[in-house]
């Protein structure tokens, strides 16, 4: 990372971004697990991690958030988070129904592996809404690169 | 209850301004305005969940935003004025007064006052039922998770258009923009 002092943002940008990254991909992820028993959840915490990505990507630039999270792999966890939210209902058709909670009497309500499914889907969504949403983004900055290239 | 109005009266300004600034950079930053003050208004309103889903989406839309905007000349033109609009605008807003007030002649109840049949079973029942002990969660994955299956099917739908009707001309033009860059 440190050879790519010509491209992105100025170093002081660069910098911070460094020490910052990482604790803000940590919150996402933190806001997803504890999504069932704290405020949050799959949808906020994916949106966190997805900006997290795109701090990186706006500034570094463009090659070193591909090397970390490429255009071409944003589709495949997208569909991915999708199959896994629809498998979760799938698998709960086994015990009662679609969607039903077929985990939930293991543990206790406020640890954090309770809830049955519900800590899952919240994995799921996860990826789903933070792979979407870098997927949007990077779609959006590449159009733009190519239209003021043509000028 | 001061402070909601504060607030309200501070997004009311930050859309005008989005409205009558010229500059595009300007605008999307009054923009961000609105949707800060609207976080802080449900994080008064005792609604976190959706405080934490406005304030993340909001950053994330005028990133955005900023970047589809910055350094492209995006023509703006004078539509002059508009009196039809005007006149209507007027005639809405005055019928929305004056039926509101013949509907809320007695005042108006306290917020979230009369608790609803249907949401007192889920604060009452969630921690038995779903083991969950944040009710939001416990009921957009666990009894209403067909709504969750739509919202993701529209995000999907959603992406999927961004991705067809935005998508980079050809493949090789990206890799030479990524080594351009």
């Amino acid at each position: 990372m440190s050879k790519e002092h010509d491209r992105g943002m100025t170093i002081i940008v660069k910098t911070v971004t460094r020490l910052t990254v990482g604790l803000i991909f940590l919150y996402g992820i933190y806001i997803i697990l504890h999504g069932h028993l704290t405020p949050g959840g799959g949808f906020a915490g994916g949106v966190i991690v997805a900006l997290s990505f795109i701090n990186v990507d706006l500034a570094f630039g463009g090659k070193v958030s591909d090397r970390i999270f490429s255009k071409g792999s944003t589709s495949v966890i997208e569909a991915l988070g999708g199959v896994m939210f629809l498998a979760l209902a799938l698998l709960g058709l086994q015990w009662g129904g679609f969607f039903d909670n077929f985990l939930h009497p293991d543990g206790e309500p406020g640890m954090l592996i309770s809830a049955g499914i519900i800590p899952l889907e919240n994995i799921a969504i996860s990826l789903k809404v933070g792979a979407g949403l870098f997927a949007i983004f990077l779609t959006l900055i590449t159009l733009q690169k190519f239209e003021s290239e043509k000028k | 209850m001061i402070e909601l109005y504060v607030l309200i009266g501070l997004m009311i300004a930050g859309s005008l301004i989005a409205i009558e600034v010229k500059n595009l950079l300007s605008a999307v930053v009054a923009v961000g305005v609105v949707g800060l003050g609207l976080s802080i208004i449900f994080l008064i309103l005792k609604a976190p969940d959706v405080a934490l889903t406005q304030i993340v989406v909001e950053i994330a839309a005028v990133v955005l935003l900023i970047r589809a905007t910055l350094n492209r000349d995006i023509a703006m033109k004078y539509c002059g004025n508009r009196p039809f609009g005007a006149i209507m605008g007027i005639l809405f807003t005055g019928f929305v007064f004056v039926i509101a007030l013949i509907t809320f002649k007695d005042g108006l109840n306290l917020f979230g006052a009369p608790l609803m049949t249907v949401s007192q079973f889920y604060p009452l029942n969630a921690i038995e039922g779903t083991g969950a002990t944040n009710v939001v969660s416990a009921i957009i994955l666990d009894y209403r998770a067909y709504d969750t299956l739509g919202e993701a099917t529209v995000l999907f739908t959603a992406v999927v258009g961004v991705l067809t009707v935005m998508r980079s001309p050809g493949k090789k033009k990206e890799e030479d923009l990524q080594d351009s860059k």
